[in-house]
């Protein structure tokens, strides 16, 4: 990957799920270390393009790039080399709830180092303590508030400190209070070099974090650039959407 | 009217053609590595080693039930002593494979069924491949190397179970010893009756395996779909499992013809 290539790059993207076309010929570039929001009302594709990212769907037509390797195109071994650069926080997080929360965090670290035990449940640990919930390893799932949930999800997802960082609604559900630490903690992410693709209702979130945005409408981007450009936008789904109640 | 009967007959179509695929994969994926040993091993554990119980418990009643039956039947022609054999040989050929995967298509269908389809809705197989998991390796061939391995061992302790609730019936009646019990138990039965009988049951595991896992895999609908998907895997992998029966007996009589007799 070159410093000028962008670390995640759709083109000409189009899916449909029967006669619903979901994304319409979504095209976007996400810089290296930015922070790129995607905005836009429930079931517009916001969701589907994160699954699009990490190959857990396929374009109908159109192509994805992640760190210059076409996702779209790659299966097996390579799809997984790829996705092991990206994390995904999933919106309700999907930890597995049949092992506690430690053991979810040391789960990708299991599959894919050849760390020793110890250095594994350290690791792990450490990334728990990051998001607050070094004293909560060995709880399970269940056991967890949304918003610890979330953390722990963000855990996992940063277990083997990926290069691109794919988050999907990470206020949905939460008070203002833990969403602003999530958003803190993602800031900071981000700050280290990691690349935010972060999917958001909520604009104080996408203000924070959001080097570029897009809004997606109708499975089509209808605005793209900074959080001033979406606001002086001339589409007025656009304006409304960022003079919202949870505009910031 | 018959549009909408032929739009329903092509999804059933393309529902088991997705079926088929699926269990092909799976097995071909079952022999090839890599082999996932450590989850592998916790199903055995938790499909295998816990439906133990059920197994043995429910061994027994049957082993009872089968000795009282025989009893009264061979009463009337004064052949008691050939109860411990008839009831072992009933067991061993027919009764112990079928009601072992029966009892476990229930149990183990029910639980893989519902554990996949929470998965799925939850969006935990997603997880699990967006952390670069071969979700289909980990979760179904885990799952069906554990039931194919974990049907012969449970069928073999139903065996043992029934036989044991057999002497148990019979000892009340009689008083019989259990060395003479089960020295006559075992007085009639070969390999052939055992080894084919409960080689069978490493099918009617696959069938289990995949059948719940297909439909746990698959599913969707929320928690709804996942109340369907466990419903399901029951009632269709015991179908299936008497279905392949049949075909499974008229197939070892045709390879051990001595099966027969």
């Amino acid at each position: 990957m070159t410093a000028e290539e962008p670390a995640v790059r759709l083109e000409h993207v189009t899916k449909a799920f029967g006669s619903t076309r979901v994304l319409d010929d979504v095209s976007l570039d996400v810089p290296r270390g930015a922070g790129f929001a995607i905005l836009g009302r429930s079931g517009t594709g916001k969701s589907v393009t994160l699954k699009h990212i990490v190959g857990l769907m396929r374009p109908d037509a159109g192509r994805v790039f992640v760190g210059g390797q076409e996702v779209s195109a790659l299966e097996g071994e390579a799809l997984a080399a790829v996705r092991r650069q990206i994390g995904f926080l999933f919106q309700n997080a999907a930890l597995f709830d049949s092992i506690t929360v430690g053991e979810n965090v040391e789960f990708p670290l299991r599959r894919h180092t050849k760390l020793r035990d110890t250095e594994i449940r350290e690791r792990a640990r450490r990334k728990l303590e990051a998001v607050g919930l070094g004293d909560d390893y060995d709880k399970m799932p269940a056991d967890l508030s949304g918003g610890m949930r979330k953390r722990a999800g963000l855990a996992r997802a940063m277990a083997l400190d990926p290069d691109v960082l794919l988050v999907d609604e990470p206020s949905a559900g939460l008070d203002p209070i833990t969403t602003e630490e999530i958003d803190d903690l993602l800031l900071d992410l981000k700050q280290q070099g990691t690349t935010l693709v972060v999917v958001t209702h909520n604009i104080p979130s996408a203000r924070k974090l959001g080097d570029q945005l897009v809004m997606l409408h109708g499975g089509r981007i209808v605005a793209q650039g900074t959080v001033e450009d979406l606001a002086r936008s001339d589409h007025e789904l656009v304006r409304a959407f960022m003079q919202s109640r949870h505009a910031g | 009217m018959l549009g909408a009967a032929t739009a329903r007959a092509t999804t059933h179509l393309a529902t088991v053609g997705d079926f088929t695929l699926f269990a092909s994969r799976a097995a071909r994926q079952a022999i090839t590595p890599p082999f996932e040993f450590r989850e592998t091993t916790r199903q055995i554990y938790e499909l295998g080693l816990r439906s133990a119980p059920l197994i043995a418990v429910s061994g027994l009643a049957v082993g009872v039930v089968l000795s009282m039956h025989t009893r009264a039947s061979l009463e009337r022609f004064g052949a008691e002593s050939m109860i411990p054999a008839g009831l072992a040989m009933a067991l061993v050929r027919e009764t112990g494979p079928l009601t072992a995967g029966l009892l476990l298509s229930g149990r183990i269908g029910a639980g893989i069924g519902a554990e996949l389809g929470a998965m799925r809705v939850t969006e935990q197989i997603d997880a699990l491949e967006a952390t670069a998991v071969d979700a289909f390796r980990y979760l179904v061939v885990t799952r069906v190397i554990a039931c194919v391995i974990a049907l012969p061992l449970l069928t073999t302790l139903m065996n043992f179970a029934g036989i044991l609730g057999g002497f148990f019936a019979e000892t009340v009646v009689t008083g019989m010893s259990l060395e003479l019990y089960f020295t006559r138990a075992f007085s009639m039965v070969e390999l052939t009756d055992y080894i084919p009988a409960t080689l069978k049951t490493m099918v009617f595991g696959f069938i289990i395996a995949v059948t719940s896992s297909y439909l746990g895999f698959t599913t969707s609908a929320g928690t709804e779909g996942v109340g369907r998907a466990s419903t399901r895997a029951v009632v269709l992998s015991s179908i299936l499992i008497i279905v392949v029966n049949v075909l499974l007996v008229r197939l070892i009589f045709f390879i051990f013809p001595e099966a027969a007799g």
